[in-house]
């Protein structure tokens, strides 16, 4: 052999090709199908200015300061049975160093419909809390002090009726609405794209999400008015890029609507906020996370003329993969979650909520919801992944990675536009097409074993220990279903049933509806009653099916 | 007409029943049994019992797949069966799927469901089950 | 035959996503406020590989569902047992004999199917949208010429007008020369999301359902369809005559295999007494 110095790259590259790769027929792409090379140098970053956090374009994040200044908020979901037992495990979780509450409410609150109604029946109270008037949420929020905690509701249908509960609980703990805070999810587009938990049809379900935004940013100053979520998006199958594409393009639609409503740019879009998934392919999830900052700083600024530099952030709240999660060996699941969770904090998520292992079972456990809370404990104090801000920027795979998510995104806007926006690529079932296909495809790599699940098509044990689930009491049914009946009973009836002829009158014009919401609200009117009043104006949405 | 030879594809209805709207898994399926040869009538999200066995006997189907993921399985399932005996229908065979944990299994077969896949079952698993059931009634 | 209570049969046909269902779904709804039992047999095409299909039209259809007088039936537009044609046929009669009037074919215009409706329908709805560009591929389908009624649907998008004068310019070439059409074929902007059209539309298929009674137009193609029908049940007859004989007969099998003569097999078998 010559003795003369390689060029070390192209020595890699022979060296590299020299040696076999592994057979075992696994792809080596992402978990969304990117290829990967097995290399990143130099020579994949591309040309541009050293970014740094707290600066246009936030890709390193929003704080100058990352997690040095502040840590992210530990907001574990929950909610089930009853608004008492639910106010018991809030205390609990507030007694174990939780740092914000969230909300989750059962099936029928989320559909906007009351616990007696004959489709609730066997929901009421399984997936969250049953809501249905003031006095519930009364007993929900009962010693628990308004003005000192945030307060996260995931809701979207019902969203503007939720929110006046929460107002008029806090009008009566004598806090002023102007010092609440928190976020209420109010994100009906992606419901129509991926959860599917719509009411009315797109129109005027983007009217009172606009009404909300609208009130709130006179009103209650403090409110996170919407959490434009992407979360449920990829929970039904999409890839991290169509998450990413499709969240921020709800964004730019919810931006259009209050515009054309009349509204300036920097007078709500600070309040805009964003929630995303955390799924198991580690890497895609960072250079996910950091593109969707880099991207909504751009067209915050540059297309929509923002000027205010809190209208360019891109804030978000993260949550663990639910559908990462197995039933099969489910401890497997603390895990997962614990490296999803350190994929969020790397991404410099502004909250997270950690799945608990038995959450793909049924609600969690008391013991199960306290390891999820430590697993982010444990990232936030013990590994000191928090003193370094953005420790992944700069790395070559990590930064080829997020250009490459800022690429698919854009061209997945060309497409978005080219259908007429948002609504109409809905109504074409654009969205549910793409996210039923990559499901599909998803599905089939691991049945092909081209994908390992690890305790569910390799590394399987035949008999599972099986672990102890929270059961809701079957009694509680009737309980709730007596207790909505009664605050029917008791309330002032004159005022309730003209507050709700009030909101039908309102609904067929064009005032903003959160005062006559929060009316109705306050005289106990019923959350599926306050409904139903706009959806005799409404009307009810039924989708294209597509598979 | 006395002279049908060819075989006729067995017709599932698909329904989501409760009121959830996570379909990516009926979705899934519902590919994965049309690409078995099987003829899928998916009815949509949020069918109640009484909706879900119009639409079998409407449709003629053989089986009904139901799938949930908000917990009420218990309330839903068993008021399918119920509601297939009231319309004299019990020829027809009802599967389910979704989030159910293993001791609700058991009940719910004891209720007359005849089959019940959770999350991570093989797509193959639910196209041989089927198979096994109906030898006759595909390609 | 002739005391048999029939169904008038509306077909519906247009490309994906033109919302056909909707239309019928709005249509069901008005036809409901007259009293009428509407039937409505959706077909979708199957896989030519498995043999599989997806039907999901009922969805849009929801809100019928638990209406004792609408019934709602998928069907595979499958390539066997000659197709849609015989099995809708059969279906049609039976929900006829049902008291079901209308019955509503409804398929997706892709390739050969929207021809089988025209040839079963009493009148055929193509349905189109403003914003498809799918006006040269029409033709090419030769879906003009088996429309009755046009429908332009979404008519609240914007380039509905342009569609509407694109498609009555392409009307007026499309008529051959010398043979002037009695019937020209009306075109209703509908918007069945909005219920906007439908009475119209519903009064287009009932002028056109008098124009074939007055003419005798009618009579004479349900004479010609049920003869052509017939034709098609002896062929099926015929086939599985064939096919079962090659089957059960081994020998013969054999000597077909040899000889190579499939008319003069096909004869034989035919002849043979049952």
């Amino acid at each position: 052999m010559k003795v003369r110095a390689r060029d070390p790259q192209q020595a890699w590259k022979e060296d590299y090709e020299s040696v076999p790769s592994r057979d075992d027929g696994l792809e080596t792409s992402t978990i969304s199908g990117v290829p990967l090379k097995p290399l990143y140098t130099s020579g994949d970053l591309a040309k541009r200015e050293e970014e740094f956090p707290g600066q246009f374009p936030y890709t390193r994040g929003i704080h100058p300061t990352g997690y040095r200044g502040r840590l992210w908020t530990m907001r574990q979901f929950s909610g089930f049975a009853t608004a008492e037992e639910t106010n018991r495990r809030y205390k609990y979780l507030l007694a174990n160093g939780q740092t914000g509450l969230s909300v989750a409410f059962d099936m029928p609150t989320l559909m906007g419909q009351d616990s007696d109604a004959p489709t609730s029946r066997g929901e009421i109270g399984h997936c969250g809390v049953a809501i249905d008037s003031l006095a519930d949420m009364e007993t929900l929020f009962e010693g628990i002090p308004l003005a000192d905690i945030t307060t996260s509701m995931t809701i979207n249908s019902p969203a503007a009726i939720l929110l006046c509960m929460y107002i008029a609980v806090a009008e009566k703990q004598g806090v002023p609405a102007a010092r609440l805070g928190g976020t209420l999810q109010n994100d009906i587009l992606k419901e129509f794209i991926a959860q599917k938990e719509f009411i009315f049809p797109p129109e005027p379900s983007m009217r009172l999400v606009v009404d909300s935004i609208e009130y709130c940013a006179k009103e209650v100053p403090k409110w996170n008015t919407i959490s434009i979520s992407g979360y449920h998006i990829r929970e039904a199958g999409s890839t991290a890029a169509q998450e990413l594409a499709f969240t921020l393009a709800d964004g730019m639609a919810y931006v259009d609507a209050c515009i054309e409503r009349g509204m300036r740019i920097d007078d709500f879009a600070s309040r805009l906020s964003f929630f995303f998934d955390a799924h198991i392919d580690f890497f895609e999830e960072i250079a996910k996370f950091r593109a969707a900052r880099r991207i909504w700083a751009r067209w915050m600024r540059d297309k929509y003329g923002a000027r205010d530099e809190r209208s360019w952030k891109l804030r978000f709240h993260t949550q663990t993969a639910g559908v990462s999660l197995t039933a099969q060996q489910p401890e497997l699941n603390i895990a997962r979650t614990a490296i999803e969770a350190l994929a969020a904090v790397l991404g410099g998520t502004q909250s997270l909520h950690t799945n608990a292992m038995d959450e793909v079972l049924a609600l969690p456990t008391d013991k199960a919801a306290r390891l999820a809370l430590r697993t982010q404990q444990l990232l936030a104090y013990e590994t000191g992944v928090a003193n370094t801000i953005d420790p992944l920027g700069g790395s070559f795979f990590v930064e080829a990675l997020t250009d490459e998510m800022e690429r698919q995104a854009e061209a997945y806007f060309k497409r978005i536009q080219e259908l007429g926006g948002v609504i109409p690529a809905i109504e074409a079932a654009f969205f549910q097409k793409e996210i039923a296909d990559a499901a599909f495809r998803y599905q089939q790599e691991l049945e092909q074993k081209r994908r390992l699940v690890v305790g569910v098509n390799e590394f399987t044990v035949d008999e599972e220990e099986p672990i102890e689930i929270l059961r809701i009491d079957p009694r509680l049914e009737s309980e709730q279903v007596a207790r909505v009946r009664e605050v029917r009973e008791k309330r002032d009836h004159a005022r309730c049933s003209n507050a709700l002829s009030q909101l039908r009158k309102a609904a067929a014009g064009s005032d903003n509806l959160m005062p006559y919401i929060l009316e109705a609200v306050r005289a106990y009117a019923t959350e599926g009653e306050i409904m139903n009043a706009m959806v005799e104006v409404f009307g009810i949405y039924t989708e294209r099916a597509v598979i | 007409m006395a002279t049908k030879t060819a075989i006729r594809p067995v017709r599932i209805v698909l329904a989501k029943v409760g009121l959830d709207g996570h379909d990516r898994g009926v979705k899934v399926v519902a590919r994965a049994l049309r690409d078995a040869g099987y003829e899928v009538i998916y009815t949509g999200l949020r069918q109640t019992p009484e909706m879900v066995v119009d639409a079998a006997l409407q449709e003629d189907a053989q089986v009904i797949g139901l799938s949930i993921h908000s917990g009420a399985h218990m309330t839903l399932f068993p008021a399918v069966v119920q509601e297939l005996k009231r319309r004299k229908a019990t020829d027809i065979v009802v599967f389910g799927g979704g989030i159910i944990p293993e001791d609700d299994i058991a009940a719910l077969k004891e209720k007359g469901v005849a089959e019940l896949f959770t999350p991570g079952t093989p797509l193959q698993g639910i196209v041989d089950w089927l198979r096994k059931r109906f030898p006759e009634g595909s390609r | 035959m002739k005391d048999q209570p029939k169904a008038y049969v509306i077909g519906f046909t247009g490309a994906p996503g033109t919302g056909k269902s909707s239309l019928v779904d709005a249509l069901i709804a008005s036809l409901r406020k007259l009293d009428r039992f509407v039937a409505v047999i959706a077909t979708d095409p199957n896989s030519p590989f498995t043999g599989g299909a997806i039907l999901g039209d009922r969805i849009r259809m929801q809100r019928h569902a638990l209406d004792p007088r609408v019934f709602i039936r998928s069907m595979g537009a499958r390539g066997h047992l000659g197709g849609l044609s015989l099995a809708a046929r059969e279906s049609i009669r039976l929900l006829g004999a049902f008291g079901f009037d209308p019955v509503i074919l409804e398929t997706v215009g892709v390739g050969q199917s929207e021809l089988e409706v025209a040839a079963i329908a009493d009148t055929t709805v193509v349905v189109l949208t403003p914003n498809l560009g799918d006006g040269v591929q029409m033709i090419k389908a030769g879906i003009l010429e088996i429309a009755d009624i046009f429908v332009v649907n979404k008519a609240d998008l914007e380039g509905h007008h342009r569609a509407l004068t694109e498609l009555r310019s392409m009307l007026s070439l499309s008529n051959v020369p010398g043979a002037p059409k009695a019937w020209k074929p009306p075109i209703i902007p509908t918007s069945a999301t909005r219920s906007e059209g439908i009475d119209e539309l519903w009064a287009a298929i009932e002028s056109h359902r008098k124009y074939l009674a007055s003419t005798g137009r009618g009579e004479r193609l349900a004479a010609e369809r049920l003869k052509e029908e017939t034709a098609e049940v002896a062929a099926e007859i015929a086939r599985d005559r064939v096919r079962r004989a090659l089957a059960e007969d081994p020998a013969l099998a054999e000597r077909l295999l040899e000889e190579g003569t499939p008319y003069g097999t096909a004869e034989e078998i035919l002849d043979r007494k049952r």
